[in-house]
């Protein structure tokens, strides 16, 4: 295949991905953009394999059989649960093949600088590509390389952490070394000054111990943030791996790359900003972790919270006319998503109406709730996010509130000097009933106290998420 | 203690302030009751009656008086009853004390102990005994009643095979009790009912009675909880506003049911002649404060009258009266629960505790000594509304200047961000070779493309968007395979681990997208 059928064939490959992009503003229509996806990414990888420049084809083939089995085999084991951990698991690969590649175009600019012209002449691929460069080329091209890796650096490590953390493998709370972000700061710093030493030809020493330095970043970066910043923190690394897979592209000229790694990189930075904005926070401070200080003492919460057996919820459910159900990530730690599809079942084969409200930080991943709801085959129509429902509280029977409690905290509304100020909430307490199922009386992941457990139309479900809707699904009949 | 309730003697007056009824349940405090003989006649009420209940007929007045230690009345004393009232009585009833100053002299001369039913502070514990309310609550059934009686149409809209009936426009004027009665009755019957209230907080309940409040726009609305609930007089300006708002509405009514009433002073003139004169002929006025004057210019106290372009304005003062047997049970009730305050022991004995807010609001005479004006509960009436957060509401001109205003920092913004992209490019462009700035277009473009994109993304599939693009972030092998080529051992060894752990991103990223489109499933 010559160049110029490559290059076709990338161009096609851009626009499929695009397409598969495009096609996710519906569900019907997602189906079908996957494929544009997995097309696209067939054409792109088929032209580069038979393409010029491509040598030690039988080492490609293994590589690709072992990850079509080893993907395939992750891919269908995983559970719905645990799709937050996969996709941060899967971020660090993208990290990692970056700074292996930068690394890559650093030992083979050596090795061609190090060749005669006639010997230049006979490159082909990446090698012909460098020979060509001229000096202000190069230099560019070193820019870029450090770029990659360091981009790639921080991706690696930081979506490891993540991934430990999401799978409960490190501790979910913010941690940070003394000297907290004066550390990041400092091993900054030092990766500046390094990638200035390596842009003066100091070797290839630097680009390792600024990789080093980058991977500290990544680390410590991700281990300040708490459990509850995890979805910005996903986005954020989702993005991050784009941004890294464009830099690379800039490296090696290749203008698929460079599109790709854009669009994978705009689509995080956008899920971050949404992220963030539905905490109401700004993205510095989660980047930063931790709640801002607060500015005054917190409201004081007046009366207790009154707990409530299953009889007696599901008396009130079995009078109820419309019922809202709010999700959070209790409800997937208990795994009780099939329960909870089963007493929405039931619900509505006995007319009553019944809704899903969706914070959009609801769980540990953008949109977790959905994909779990689905899996537990919720039709996705009485799905609704937090804008479409909010409204219909007042009007709403009873809402059952499974597993959450920032996003339904009033205090974010009613008290000025709490850390969730002015974030939007799911307003559930304007509902006739409230029914909170809760393992104890925790607070939630920022650590606050929610005053909704204590108002008058509340009760509390106390236990297991799933044990509880397992109890309850009886005495609905 | 006996209790007893003698026959009112005012003009017309048809209740009695005890019923068989309220006389088993005083008897249950301990206490003896006693009623004059054909005391209830005139609310349906035989002697027989109270006999069977166990009340003691006396035969005259000064036969009560003389053997009673409390006497419960409903209208206030006439000056010979209250000759009659020695130092051991108590008398309950109405008392205006504020209007009678004559009466409450006189019966201090008698050193009687005095409790005004009419002074029950208004608090919720008190409630009971509000006979205020009850009474008011029938005024304003009754009210819409007479207005029926009077207005020669249906209330309810009908389409019928004999034509088609609109529905009759009600404005209740005043949404106290009897103005909430009003509109709970006129909506019950059909009628399409608007009510004005000069406290902008009580507009909640009127629409929960089923009726339009008319919004009236004006800055410093009164806080009625200052005033324990009862409207203040109103400021010029408000009146006059108030005034055109009903005019604008006057053509239109088929029924007006003033209910206006400040406390302690005349009615205020509301409804004007020219506003009469204004709605058309068969049209009715019902006016509930005629006895202090009346809302309607037009009001004869006591009196139906006839305008002369046909409305009739109706000024009677004794709607309870005429519903006698309901409103006799009702305040009799009353009593009975003041009663039951004022025996704590149920022992018959009573027990005047002037330190209690309610029974000290309500005593206007005691121990010799006028008690009246009582000082203020100790407790509020009514929580203080809070300042309405209401947004106020935008005309269409100050809309589209903040629409075009918005557009404007919009576009200025915009332009901002080009011109600064702009300078940077060409910056870059400067030094940059053409081949960078060749990809760089290609870079920026897709940046662009990428961010049109994904805001159309919808909500609920962010999780598959992470997969898929975390999958085509997988693309990364392409640089991985261009590297394969090399004679490095070393570059061949990395580029194959790139392109195993990239296809690893591959295959896993679109697999488990597939998995998860495929659960979203329609209803």
């Amino acid at each position: 295949m010559s160049i110029g059928i490559v290059q076709a064939a990338y161009i096609s490959a851009a626009i499929l991905f695009i397409l598969a992009l495009g096609g996710l503003s519906g569900q019907e229509s997602a189906k079908r953009a996957v494929w544009y996806g997995i097309v696209g990414m067939a054409v792109a990888v088929g032209a580069t394999v038979f393409g010029p420049g491509m040598g030690h084809l039988w080492l490609v083939i293994i590589g690709f059989a072992v990850a079509a089995v080893v993907g395939w085999q992750v891919a269908m084991r995983v559970q719905m649960t645990e799709m937050p951990q996969l996709v941060a698991a899967l971020h660090s690969f993208v990290g990692l093949a970056a700074v292996l590649i930068g690394y890559n175009a650093d030992l083979e600019l050596a090795r061609v600088q190090g060749l005669d012209e006639a010997a230049k002449a006979a490159l082909t691929g990446f090698g012909a590509v460098l020979a060509h460069k001229e000096a202000v080329e190069i230099a560019i091209l070193r820019v870029e390389v450090f770029l990659g890796v360091f981009i790639g650096a921080v991706t690696f490590t930081g979506s490891i952490i993540a991934f430990g953390k999401l799978a409960g493998k490190v501790d979910g709370k913010a941690k940070k070394l003394p000297g907290g972000h004066l550390l990041n700061a400092a091993a900054a710093i030092g990766s500046v000054v390094l990638g200035v030493m390596y842009f003066n030809d100091a070797g290839i020493w630097t680009l390792i111990l600024m990789t080093v330095l980058a991977f500290f970043i990544g680390y410590h970066l991700i281990m300040g943030i708490g459990g509850a910043d995890m979805p910005v923190v996903v986005s954020m690394l989702n993005s991050y791996s784009g941004w890294a897979a464009a830099a690379i592209g800039f490296t090696l000229g290749n203008d698929l790359l460079i599109v790709t790694g854009a669009l994978v990189g705009s689509s995080g930075a956008i899920l971050s900003y949404i992220m963030c904005k539905a905490m109401n926070r700004s993205f510095i401070s989660v980047i930063l972790g931790g709640f801002g200080a607060t500015t005054g003492p917190a409201m004081e919460i007046a009366g207790e919270q009154i707990a409530i057996d299953a009889e007696g919820v599901a008396a009130a459910l079995n009078d109820a006319d419309s019922i809202i159900i709010i999700p959070g990530y209790g409800m997937a730690v208990a795994q009780a998503q099939q329960s909870v599809s089963e007493l929405t079942k039931r619900l509505r084969a006995k007319g009553k109406t019944v809704r899903f409200a969706i914070h959009p930080v609801a769980g540990r991943l953008p949109g977790h709730m959905n994909v779990l709801l689905a899996e537990a085959k919720v039709p996705y129509d009485i799905v609704l996010e937090m804008d479409e429902i909010n409204e219909d509280f007042p009007t709403t029977d009873v809402a059952i509130v499974i597993g959450s409690n920032d996003i339904v905290n009033p205090a974010a509304q009613e008290d000025p000097n709490s850390p969730i100020a002015g974030m939007p909430v799911l307003e559930c307490w304007k509902a006739k009933q409230v029914f909170v199922s809760k393992r104890g009386q925790g607070t939630g992941y920022s650590g606050i106290e929610n005053p909704l457990f204590y108002k008058e139309n509340t009760r509390m479900f106390y236990g297991d998420a799933k044990k509880s809707l397992d109890a309850l699904l009886p005495m609905i009949a | 203690m006996k209790i007893g309730a003698p026959k009112e003697i005012f003009q017309g007056e048809n209740r009695v302030a005890m019923t068989p009824d309220s006389a088993l349940q005083l008897q249950k405090l301990g206490h003896q009751c006693f009623v004059e003989k054909g005391a209830g006649l005139a609310a349906g009420l035989s002697d027989a009656a109270y006999e069977a209940a166990g009340v003691t007929v006396v035969k005259s007045a000064a036969d009560l008086f003389k053997s009673v230690d409390v006497v419960a009345k409903v209208r206030p004393p006439e000056l010979a009853e209250a000759k009659r009232l020695t130092k051991d009585h108590t008398l309950i009833s109405f008392f205006y004390p504020a209007q009678n100053k004559d009466l409450l002299e006189a019966c201090n001369k008698q050193g009687a102990t005095v409790i005004a039913m009419d002074m029950v502070p208004r608090i919720s514990r008190a409630q009971k005994m509000d006979a205020l309310s009850s009474m008011a609550n029938i005024a304003g059934y009754r009210a819409v009643i007479e207005a029926g009686n009077n207005f020669g149409r249906f209330f309810t809209g009908q389409v019928t095979a004999a034509g088609k009936v609109p529905p009759a426009k009600v404005l209740v004027i005043g949404a106290g009790v009897a103005g909430l009665a009003a509109i709970g009755t006129a909506t019950s019957l059909g009628a399409v009912v608007h009510a004005f209230d000069v406290r902008p907080e009580v507009a909640e309940q009127i629409e929960s009675m089923g009726a339009n409040f008319v919004f009236l726009e004006f800055e410093a609305t009164q806080d009625g909880a200052a005033t324990g609930g009862y409207a203040a007089p109103s400021s010029p300006e408000f009146r006059e506003k108030q005034l055109a708002k009903f005019r604008e509405l006057a053509p239109e009514m088929d029924i007006v049911i003033s209910t206006a009433l400040i406390p302690g002073r005349d009615a205020p003139k509301l409804w004007l002649a020219d506003m009469v004169a204004m709605m058309k002929p068969g049209s009715v006025v019902i006016d509930l404060a005629a006895e202090r004057g009346g809302n309607c210019d037009l009001t004869v106290p006591d009196q139906k009258v006839v305008s002369p372009n046909g409305v009739t304005i109706i000024g009677y003062t004794d709607f309870p009266s005429r519903m006698a047997a309901q409103s006799s049970t009702l305040y009799s009730t009353n009593i009975r629960h003041m009663m039951t305050d004022l025996t704590p022991k149920k022992d018959g004995v009573i027990h005047h505790n002037m330190d209690d807010d309610v029974i000290r609001g309500a005593t206007v005479i005691h121990a010799g000594a006028i008690t009246f004006p009582p000082p203020p509960p100790k407790i509020a009436a009514i929580a203080a509304a809070k300042p309405k957060e209401k947004a106020k509401e935008l005309t269409a001109e100050e809309k589209r200047a903040l629409e075009t205003a918005a557009f404007r920092a919009q576009t200025r913004s915009q332009v901002m961000l080009l011109a600064l992209g702009t300078v940077l490019m060409m910056l870059v462009g400067a030094y940059a070779p053409a081949a960078f700035m060749a990809h760089l277009i290609v870079f920026a473009l897709s940046c662009f493309v990428g961010f049109q994109v994904i805001w159309k993304v919808s909500h609920s599939l962010h999780t598959p968007l992470m997969a898929i693009t975390n999958a085509i972030s997988g693309i990364i092998v392409l640089g991985a395979l261009l590297q394969m080529g090399s004679n490095n051992w070393l570059v061949v060894i990395l580029a194959a681990i790139s392109v195993l752990i990239a296809s690893i991103n591959i295959v896993g990223g679109f697999l488990v997208t597939r998995r998860m489109l495929a659960m979203f499933q329609k209803s």
